[in-house]
């Protein structure tokens, strides 16, 4: 269980602050949370209070009851974080490697390690690329082995910052279908408004608030509301208004 | 619920058929994947079961160093030959064949090329190519270990090598994980300098440096915010 207690996260921007999420008040106990919102709208820095990666500025954040900023360590221990950037987070040279650097907390041996590694590797259908370079994996294989690599430890919650953003469709598929199976609690950021509305609860954040939380369906519907109704539609050169200019001018662009 | 994954994880098969070739595991020791734009001796381990494979990682580093401070001491051309031929089939022993060993030490060679030829010029053959053997000796004495020692087992060792100075609060753990992201850097890097390149040329920028360069350290500053975030998202800064 995730509960937020009035936590805002308010940055120094210049001379003043910025604020990137208001004081914010909610309880995750649902298996399937998702997060969605347009860019920029504090939707990951929301994930990021999950597990301590930013702690809050005002108000307190509490997994299973502790608090972030108080047992860092051990909030990090349950809830695990995947990045959309799977490169930037597989941080060893080869896929077992990588995996056996997640386990080094548990303090085994090297060989129950070696072969804790293994077993999960090939869990997640990696067992023979396990002494592959990492640079050498496909961008689908990547988020896997970051995915296998977190959910190594067995942590209680799993975080996903947009896992499947980079990812062609088949892939975004399997890594859907792999969190879907998972026993753990999930919490998705997405873009993906397809996969979100499947979710039993659906956060939508915009401007740094969580604007409306619901089911899958209902909650979709309020985001798309909300694009259509404030967001002007982005300013692409219109073809009627180039037909309209009159023969022989030339726009600048050309000149 | 190991088994459950197990069941519904994507399997090997149900991966697009471009991708499996990129990344086809290796049926004999000695082929290795194909990287675009870097082949280096940085993180390639070979696996194998020879006794170089083997032997313990601070056995072959001890090894590594006392071969060094021979060469450099032991002035001999038929000494640094011998030498630079045994490293060269140890190299080979654990399944880097020579021409991938040229391969992958391409960089290597165009630099020593011109150091033996320099030598040469300024103090005869048989001085003058000395040094220049003994440093390719070393160079693939080292890229043998590497090749040979998986990067935990050097990390391991390092952690063993430095675990005196831990009183004076030194910690070894954080030196070996610095040691494996710098190894680890170095391709990351390499490919990011590609991809900027290609935007500066796709934009026919690409004879003005500052094009690449300021875009080029922004990301490598952005990358390793991002490393850093993850290392702490697996609780690696907290132990």
């Amino acid at each position: 269980m995730i509960e937020l207690d009035g936590a805002s996260v308010v940055v120094a921007a210049g001379s003043g602050t910025r604020t990137i999420l208001r004081p914010t008040t909610l309880r995750l106990a649902e298996r399937r949370v998702a997060l969605i919102g347009a860019n920029g709208s504090g939707k990951s820095t929301l994930a990021r209070l999950l597990n301590g990666l930013t702690l809050p500025s005002s108000g307190r954040v509490l997994v299973d009851g502790e608090d972030t900023r108080a047992h860092g360590a051990r909030v990090r221990s349950r809830v695990g974080f995947v990045f959309s950037d799977a490169d930037a987070q597989l941080v060893m040279p080869t896929p077992l490697e990588d995996v056996m650097l997640s386990l080094r907390r548990l303090r085994l041996s090297r060989g129950e390690r070696e072969g804790r590694a293994r077993r999960t590797l090939a869990r997640f259908g990696l067992g023979d690329l396990a002494d592959v370079p990492v640079q050498a994996l496909s961008g689908g294989q990547k988020q896997l082995l970051a995915l296998a690599g977190v959910l190594a430890t067995e942590p209680e919650v799993l975080v996903c910052d947009e896992p499947t953003t980079r990812l062609d469709l088949r892939w975004r598929r399997a890594v859907d279908e792999l969190l879907g199976s998972l026993p753990q609690q999930v919490v998705l950021v997405t873009h993906d408004l397809e996969a979100a509305a499947r979710f039993p609860r659906v956060l939508v954040v915009d401007d740094g608030a969580v604007v409306a939380d619901g089911d899958g369906a209902s909650s979709v519907t309020a985001y798309r509301g909300l694009v259509m109704s404030s967001v002007p539609a982005p300013a692409v050169p219109d073809r009627d208004v180039t037909d309209a200019v009159a023969p022989g001018s030339t726009s600048p662009a050309d000149g | 619920m190991p088994s459950r994954l197990a069941r519904r994880a994507p399997r090997t098969a149900d991966v697009p058929r471009t991708t499996r070739r990129t990344a086809r595991p290796r049926t004999s020791a000695a082929r290795a994947p194909r990287i675009r734009g870097w082949r280096g001796t940085l993180g390639t381990y070979v696996p194998g079961t020879t006794p170089l494979h083997r032997a313990p990682a601070g056995l072959k580093l001890l090894l590594l160093l006392a071969a060094t401070v021979t060469l450099v001491a032991v002035r001999s051309l038929w000494v640094s030959g011998a030498a630079v031929l045994l490293a060269v089939s140890l190299a080979w022993w654990v399944g880097l064949s020579p021409v991938r060993l040229a391969r992958m030490l391409r960089g290597a060679l165009v630099a020593l090329v011109p150091l033996a030829a320099l030598g040469w010029w300024q103090h005869g053959p048989a001085r003058g190519s000395e040094p220049a053997l003994d440093l390719l000796a070393t160079i693939v004495l080292a890229t043998a270990l590497t090749a040979s020692t998986r990067a935990d087992r050097l990390i391991a060792a390092l952690v063993r090598a430095t675990g005196w100075l831990r009183p004076l609060g030194f910690s070894p753990e954080r030196f070996a994980l610095a040691v494996q992201l710098m190894l680890r850097a170095v391709p990351a890097l390499l490919e990011t300098m590609g991809q900027v390149r290609d935007a500066a040329v796709a934009r026919g920028l690409e004879r003005r440096p500052r094009a690449y360069l300021v875009p080029f350290a922004v990301r490598a500053v952005g990358r390793a915010h991002a490393t850093g975030d993850a290392l702490a998202a697996r609780g690696l800064g907290d132990a």
